[in-house]
């Protein structure tokens, strides 16, 4: 293979991984769109609070002389998930419910306020340095020619992938098999309906916070790992990414989320590869903008109805 | 304690400084088809609103067997056993036919976490009741051939029915269909005229009607309840309602 085509597969390797956490992310915003129709701000800070969470366990454990690999990782996924959860779930009881039925730009406004406020609060409790998260999973596999270019696929790449199709999959099962996942998608058809019919959507919405914060804190472990340092202000950025991700499938749609985030990962890695990498961001909005003027409903969104 | 299965009494409600409700009183009897009449405009679907749970009442009180619920939010109402339906079709249109059924039931399955988890035995055989149900209502609804159409795709009547299917699941107390046969040809209409009559006979239900197809609402009616401007106007047996000079002036204008 030409050195140019090996080094486009290393880019597409780079852009998937990057892309699965922005699609874990992204379902978060969607869910929670799906359902009441508010962009959910704050989501980036769980992510970030799902980061800090497991670099706690991580250095936890590691005092208390577990080594185990395997151990660690269960558990800092599981503490990031339980307390990722946890946040997300207090955020929508005491910063959303109480105001829901409000004109429309009052949530967003919450939204964005429960995001400074998270924000700050960890860079008081951590401090606003970057923290380096231990390279637990080190190595890989190499292929190519040694003398044109060499693609490397490591451990971690792998295993993002593989948590990320994990995730996808138990999430397309419990939405589209469980009695819970049938409630959900009523209620993201017609919340007073599904309302009247019996089904408590307090719960049902609760119910979606809560799974967006796990899928988050995933993402946020995983790509702690990955990029071995992290700060409070991780959550922004890769909100926002994840925000364009869901845009760009399709707001309120989960298969869109998962669409998007590949396509925003891929096109940021390639965008890196031939133009100076400052690019990938500009590249990445100018993404979102586009489809907001084209296709403002995205790649899988359904048209809104209008109800009469 | 008074014999009705719903109870509204002096119902007010206001919107800002609209008066759209003005002291109705409704008294529904088990087992009867109640229906609600008036010109556009007259305050039926808003009295309804207020039944549901979907407005919370600025005055008055609403009791059903005997239990205020003018306070509580919808979903509590209707696990109490009162449901409805609305003027236009309101189904979970990219859902099948029979996953419609089957989300009206979610408080029937209602088990925790774990027997789901575990499919326990309780668990299984509440999801086969809920499902054996739902093919038993589909039946009696006529769409057992389109259990697994998306409800979107069926024609206008079939939708129709499927709501009452989808209220029925349920197994209601009392069943309140807004204007049920609107935009129904005259077949449909007649159909649905022996379905809801059926549901009382054969069903231990109220039947709450709002509609202005005047034979339908004359020919299965056992009482019915005029209202004009937020106000009552009449209340009686069918026949009573066809000879009352205010109905009919009402209705028609001043000769």
């Amino acid at each position: 293979m030409t050195e140019t085509s090996l080094y486009v597969l290393q880019q597409l390797i780079n852009g998937l991984t990057i892309g699965s956490t922005y699609a874990l992310i992204a379902i978060g915003y969607t869910m929670v769109y799906g359902i009441i129709g508010m962009i959910n701000f704050a989501h980036g800070e769980v992510y970030m609070i799902g980061t800090y969470t497991a670099f706690i366990t991580i250095i936890g454990l590691f005092t208390m002389g577990v080594s185990s690999l395997p151990v660690v990782l269960l558990l800092a996924l599981m503490t990031a998930i339980i307390i990722s959860s946890t946040y997300g779930y207090a955020i929508e009881r005491v910063a959303y419910r109480p105001l829901r039925g409000g004109p429309r730009l009052i949530p967003l406004i919450t939204a964005i306020g429960m995001s400074i406020f998270l924000q700050n609060y960890i860079r008081l409790a951590q401090g606003s340095r970057d923290l380096a998260m231990p390279a637990l999973i080190s190595g890989g596999i190499e292929f190519g020619d040694p003398d044109v270019f060499e693609v490397s696929l490591s451990w971690m790449q792998l295993i993002i992938w593989g948590v990320t199709l994990a995730s996808m999959t138990a999430l397309a099962l419990f939405i589209s098999r469980s009695r819970l996942g049938r409630a959900c998608r009523a209620c993201a058809q017609d919340l007073k309906m599904a309302n009247l019919l019996g089904i408590d959507t307090n719960r049902i919405i609760a119910l979606t916070f809560v799974i967006g914060a796990a899928l988050a804190a995933i993402a946020g472990v995983m790509l702690g790992l990955y990029y071995g340092t992290i700060n409070p202000y991780i959550g922004f950025m890769a909100g926002l990414k994840a925000f364009t991700a869901a845009v760009l499938g399709g707001i309120g749609s989960i298969p869109g989320a998962m669409l998007g985030g590949l396509i925003l990962g891929i096109t940021e890695a390639m965008t890196a590869a031939f133009f100076p990498s400052e690019y990938k961001d500009v590249v990445a909005f100018s993404l979102l903008v586009l489809i907001l003027l084209f296709r403002p409903t995205g790649l899988l969104g359904k048209p809104e109805v209008e109800k009469v | 304690m008074s014999d009705n299965l719903l109870d509204v009494s002096n119902l007010v409600m206001r919107f800002g400084g609209l008066l759209a409700v003005d002291g109705v009183n409704l008294q529904v009897k088990p087992r009867q088809i109640h229906s609600v009449i008036g010109p556009n405009g007259a305050g039926k679907t808003t009295v309804f609103n207020c039944i549901s749970g979907f407005y919370t009442p600025t005055d008055g009180t609403i009791r059903y067997r005997g239990k205020a619920i003018h306070r509580m939010s919808g979903h509590r109402i209707s696990l109490l056993g009162l449901v409805r339906t609305f003027q236009h079709v309101r189904l979970f249109a990219s859902m099948t036919v029979i996953e419609n059924l089957l989300v009206a039931q979610h408080r029937h399955l209602n088990t925790n976490y774990f027997a789901g988890l575990l499919k326990t035995p309780s668990y299984r055989r509440r999801q086969r009741e809920a499902m054996d149900r739902a093919a038993h209502w589909l039946q009696q609804v006529d769409l057992l051939d389109f259990a697994n159409r998306e409800a979107g795709n069926l024609s206008y009547g079939q939708q129709r029915r499927l709501e009452i299917a989808r209220c029925m699941v349920t197994e209601p107390g009392l069943l309140m269909l807004d204007e049920p046969a609107a935009g129904l040809n005259p077949r449909e209409t007649a159909e649905l005229d022996q379905l809801i009559m059926r549901l009382r006979d054969e069903q231990d239900i109220a039947v709450l009607l709002i509609e202005h197809d005047m034979g339908l609402v004359m020919g299965i009616s056992d009482h019915i309840t005029v209202i004009n401007q937020g106000a009552p106007l009449a209340d009686g047996p069918p026949d009573q309602i066809r000879a009352n000079p205010a109905v009919i002036k009402a209705y028609l204008g001043e000769s």
